[in-house]
């Protein structure tokens, strides 16, 4: 054998290895569709063509067991003029707004406590597992119990601080404080781990830089953290505002069926009322539209930066 | 000093905020029904009992419960697990047109509005006589506990390093054989927190579950408790154990495997 190939044999051996390389390009290509296709595939059949025919039902006169005729947008005015969803709207509203501008300064708290605390970090961190644990619906159960006016722990109090007389179960008003109340004590700690991550990635040094230049808390706080938590916060946000906008378990169990939201109004027209079929449909395609503006606002937020693709 | 104290002060609230409230259910959950009515209440429990979890677990319709619960969450994370851990391999290693799509595409899944569904799948089980089975509840869990487990398995697969399979590779794997031969067995703490996260989120589901299943023999205990509260209204210390009792299983996960939990849920929602 001679040391130096011939210039022809050289070529053939690169043109074989070209086409092995791209045959394992291919080979690559076709094993990742086969493998993510079993999960998009039901992702698809299950999440979004539904999402269509939800539009379909919107504009048409539907009942859960037949669909008539093409009746356009009048679905769409029906829920507007039905008092029940314009409460149900407002409900979903503010419970929304109160609970998530609350549950973001709580959070921000826990996450800076966590943050600092090094002896009690565990023990802190495992002790606000436990409420985001919770089903919702089972901290719903439970708060009703404490709420009950006869053997009620938070009604006995309310009442001996003379903040209340009447029983909470029964006044729509009281019922919805407190489900923010119960919300902001189940979801707090979520919006907390997440903010905590965030923290953990601002550098030490520059804290220690400020700590140096003599910042006060208060400094660091608004000057420092803040600005660079802001990515986490609108994260943690975008969560958060999302899921309170769909509030259902809440509402339904611990209410007794009195607070209305926008889910449960869809709820009903599937499972309870008829009538509410066509309208409910109409209802639920708003909730999908104003949860994709909502979170397109946060994303806006979030810079052009694209979300979930680190890669 | 004024700084530390208030400080730790706030620590003990934090905690305080968020135990409290469970172990005062948990008291209610064990004390007689004469003490439960006591006003004022009693701080601390005077009698210990344990008749209201006797009475709970002697409701079949709540041991059913329980069995469904585990049945569905169980199932739902197995096939998460399977279907996820399959799409997070490409997803995260190999390189084909449309993988940024695929990943906005699965992740926007977790901040879609199940309601906006509810209706067209109601029918569709209706139609293909799925209404009140295992197989719609368990399909759907499984659908909305993959964007979590496609995250955090991606987030790990990323981790590993690539000099592993190009070594199996060259040594004439295919890419699904470098997968299962090389990935899976590595990826084993990452499976653990996904599994963990799904199955809470399958455990906690109640808009799905109490859509679609009707009655007992098939509802997760989360749909059967609160029916079970409006029939035994009266029993609050029933409902205060059963409360205790379905929530329990999940604290002590959370408990074991709080590192995992927390790394899991912020997975890459960090990186924003």
């Amino acid at each position: 054998m001679s040391a130096v190939a011939p210039a022809s044999a050289v070529s053939a051996r690169r043109r074989r290895r070209g086409r092995r390389a791209t045959s394992r390009r291919a080979d690559e290509v076709r094993t990742a569709f086969a493998m993510v296709s079993p999960a998009v595939t039901l992702i698809v059949l299950v999440a979004f063509l539904p999402v269509l025919y939800t539009i379909y039902l919107s504009l048409h006169q539907a009942t859960v067991s037949h669909t008539g005729g093409f009746v356009g947008l009048d679905n769409y005015s029906a829920a507007l003029r039905d008092p029940v969803f314009t409460e149900a709207l407002a409900n979903t509203t503010i419970f929304t707004v109160v609970s998530v501008s609350i549950e973001l300064v709580l959070g921000l708290v826990v996450a800076l406590a966590i943050n600092e605390a090094f002896r009690a970090r565990g023990l802190l961190r495992a002790s606000v597992l436990v409420p985001w644990a919770f089903p919702v619906a089972i901290s719903a159960l439970m708060w009703r119990l404490m709420l009950q006016d006869q053997v009620g722990i938070v009604t006995y109090l309310a009442q001996t601080l003379h903040l209340t007389n009447n029983p909470i179960l029964s006044d729509r008003t009281a019922l919805m404080i407190c489900a923010i109340g119960v919300d902001v004590w189940k979801t707090t700690p979520f919006m907390a781990l997440l903010l905590l991550a965030g923290l953990q990635t601002i550098s030490r040094e520059v804290i220690e830089a400020a700590l140096v230049d003599g910042a006060t808390f208060v400094q660091r706080l608004f000057r420092i953290t803040l600005p660079l938590l802001k990515p986490a916060i609108l994260v943690a946000l975008l969560f958060r505002t999302l899921d309170a906008w769909s509030v259902y378990d809440l509402f339904w169990v611990m209410s007794d069926r009195r607070l209305e939201s926008l889910s449960t109004y869809v709820y009903e027209g599937v499972r309870v009322s008829q009538l509410q079929f066509s309208t409910g449909a109409a209802a639920a395609v708003m909730v999908f539209l104003s949860s994709i503006a909502i979170a397109l606002v946060y994303i806006k937020g979030l810079g052009a930066r694209a979300f979930g693709d680190e890669g | 000093m004024r700084a530390r104290i208030a400080f730790h002060a706030t620590c003990a609230l934090i905690a305080l905020a968020a135990l409290v409230p469970v172990l005062w259910v948990l008291k209610m959950s064990l004390i007689t029904r004469g003490e439960l009515f006591a006003s004022p209440p009693t701080l601390l429990p005077k009698h210990l009992t344990f008749s209201h979890y006797d009475t709970i677990f002697g409701d079949p319709d709540f041991r059913r419960g329980v069995l469904n619960s585990v049945l569905i969450a169980g199932t739902t994370t197995l096939a998460a697990l399977l279907l996820g851990g399959l799409a997070a391999y490409p997803l995260a290693r190999l390189r084909f047109r449309g993988r940024t799509f695929l990943m906005t595409g699965i992740l926007a899944l977790a901040f879609f509005p199940t309601v906006a569904i509810l209706a067209p799948l109601f029918v569709e089980f209706r139609d293909l006589r799925l209404l009140n089975s295992f197989v719609a509840i368990i399909l759907v869990d499984t659908v909305f506990a993959l964007p979590l487990t496609v995250w955090i398995l991606t987030a790990f697969f990323r981790q590993l390093p690539p000099d592993l399979e190009d070594a199996a590779k060259v040594d004439g794997a295919t890419t699904l054989q470098a997968f299962r031969m090389v990935i899976v067995p590595l990826a084993a703490p990452g499976v653990v927190t996904a599994g963990i996260l799904s199955f809470i989120f399958a455990w906690n589901e109640f808009l799905f579950a109490n859509t679609f299943l009707f009655d007992p023999a098939h509802q997760p205990v989360t749909v059967v408790i609160p029916n079970f509260a409006t029939q035994h209204t009266i029993d609050y210390g029933a409902q205060a154990a059963a409360a205790i009792a379905v929530t329990v299983p999940l604290a002590l996960l959370v408990l074991v495997f709080q590192r995992r939990i927390v790394s899991g849920l912020t997975a890459g929602a960090v990186k924003g």
